[in-house]
């Protein structure tokens, strides 16, 4: 069964059409990054997907819906007084959004926390207050959290952002290895493509209202990303990196990626 | 008269239940109040409820009901007006100011005994009698209950929006329920401490609690504890020397708030 389905999908506000007629079909296991400018409409996109934000034509489909959705956000700055432990996040994903006072069943609870947390390498720092801990052991956590519900698509809006090159490994490897494990599907909204690029399976590229869907050689390449932005846009090769040189329209990828290329 | 005679007065028992109540239902609340930034939310709610009782005052109703209707329609009026965070301050403060204006408005157009328009500022629990007794039990129970149900799903509202949207969690609806609970034991508390004080039972207890535990469960139960030493405890310091029980409830809750920031700064410096 396919883990998510848009057919003919249309989204607008007013007179911006940020996609429309997209047809996108991720099957369980695979691994889709969703790259483009700001304001492209990934985050949107993400919000299709959970349901928060209906399509202005078309339709959408996500098997098993909300429940069964695993979703990553960005790292951000937490509260460092904030009286909860990383042990309570991952366990707000295993049951968070159950009525009652969860009273029943504790033992068991438990030991899938435990579970989440150990395979994700932090049980060491679970009981800590999450708000003192690292960017790094915090994204970890926010994996705990969202395999504990053993989802059948996870959905990561920018997991790696503000995470330095080691962290951003660690992370997306753990993302990796439970869609390898579960045949769990990924959409993997990011504006780095290289950090992910060896797990990538296809990348849908929005620009504009115009999208490309295709494997990273298809799509990242200087004619298809020169069409997508109507621009002369060159694409580079460098060992395993993939170098996106723009005029204008795709300043902000630049910058990333050549910063990138040269640490 | 000694403090066992004066605990064997009717008016003093009646006192010491309606503090119990009300620290349990304040404890409970208070981490989620603390954890969602709400500490100036529930002090405009409870001019609210001040400017409800003094309405009621005015038109010869039961100051407990009046105080209920005013920080409920505060607490919805809060909720609906701002949908975003940023707002809240400001819409806050804009009701919070015309609130008191009203409610000072109709406190000098009554024209009965004057302690009751002190009462509603500072507290005045000894006047708390059977009628009022059996309101304040009633509406925390009824607060309880609520609270109970929707627990995991505020919890996680509360700590963690962003992930409880993307599970189905109605974030929106829960903290419109959940400041209308705060309105209700807001109103309550008014009885007791007044208007002016209830910080001292619904957010320093909480406060002091998170200053020295990371676990949600240990900060509730010691944030239950503190508010009932506060609540009760200052009750019976008030009693011999005949002091105001405002003033003792907010110094014993204060005097908690202090030693826990202590102990909370010794932790961090020793992990």
């Amino acid at each position: 069964m396919t883990a998510i389905s848009l057919r003919g999908a249309r989204l607008s506000y007013g007179d911006r059409v940020l996609w429309d007629g997209l047809d996108l079909d991720v099957e369980p296991g695979e691994f889709l990054a969703v790259l483009g400018p700001n304001g492209s409409g990934k985050t949107s996109l993400m919000r299709v997907l959970l349901g928060l934000q209906p399509l202005s034509s078309g339709t959408v489909t996500v098997a098993g819906g909300n429940q069964a959705v695993g979703y990553i956000p960005q790292q951000r700055a937490l509260d460092q007084s904030m009286t909860l432990r990383g042990r309570d996040l991952v366990g707000l994903g295993l049951d968070g959004y159950r009525w009652g006072l969860g009273l029943r069943n504790r033992r068991e609870r438990k030991i899938r926390v435990d579970a989440a947390i150990a395979s994700v390498g932090a049980t060491r720092y679970a009981d800590e207050p999450i708000g003192l801990l690292s960017g790094g052991e915090q994204q970890r956590l926010r994996v705990a959290q969202a395999l504990v519900g053993d989802p059948t698509v996870m959905l990561c809006d920018e997991p790696l952002l503000s995470l330095d090159l080691g962290n951003q490994r660690v992370v997306s490897e753990l993302i990796d290895k439970r869609r390898r494990e579960a045949n769990t599907a990924v959409l993997f909204v990011t504006h780095e493509l290289n950090p992910v690029l060896p797990l990538v399976d296809r990348v849908l590229y929005l620009v504009g209202g115009r999208f490309r869907v295709g494997t990273p050689e298809e799509v990242m390449n200087s004619r298809t990303l020169s069409e997508l932005y109507r621009t002369p846009v060159e694409v580079v090769r460098v060992r395993d990196q993939i170098l996106v040189v723009g005029a204008g329209a795709c300043e902000e990828q630049t910058h990333h990626l050549t910063a990138e290329a040269a640490s | 008269m000694t403090i066992f005679d004066l605990l064997e007065l009717d008016f003093v028992q009646t006192a010491l239940i309606a503090a119990a109540v009300l620290g349990l239902v304040a404890g409970v609340l208070g981490p989620f109040i603390v954890t969602r930034k709400m500490a100036f939310a529930v002090h405009g709610t409870s001019e609210l409820a001040f400017s409800g009782g003094a309405a009621a005052l005015l038109l010869g109703i039961g100051v407990g009901y009046g105080a209920l209707a005013g920080s409920i329609i505060a607490a919805v009026l809060l909720g609906v007006l701002s949908r975003r965070e940023s707002d809240r301050d400001s819409v806050i403060g804009a009701i919070l100011a015309f609130g008191l204006g009203m409610g000072i408005l109709m406190l000098s157009l009554y024209k009965g005994r004057t302690t009751n328009k002190f009462g509603l500022l500072t507290g005045q629990i000894v006047g708390v009698d059977s009628t009022d007794l059996k309101l304040l039990v009633v509406s925390s129970v009824a607060v309880l209950a609520v609270l109970a149900f929707i627990y995991r799903p505020l919890f996680f509202a509360s700590v963690d929006p962003d992930v409880a949207i993307s599970r189905g969690v109605p974030v929106r609806s829960l903290s419109i329920v959940f400041a209308v609970l705060v309105g209700v034991a807001t109103a309550l508390s008014v009885q007791v401490v007044g208007a002016l004080l209830v910080l001292a039972l619904m957010i320093t207890p909480a406060a002091a609690a998170m200053r020295i535990t990371a676990s949600p469960l240990r900060a509730t139960v010691l944030s239950v504890v503190f508010a009932e030493v506060a609540a009760v405890g200052g009750i019976l310091l008030s009693l011999q020397p005949g002091l105001p029980v405002s003033a003792l409830v907010t110094a014993v809750s204060f005097v908690i708030y202090l030693v826990c920031r202590g102990i909370g700064a010794v932790q961090r410096r020793s992990t």
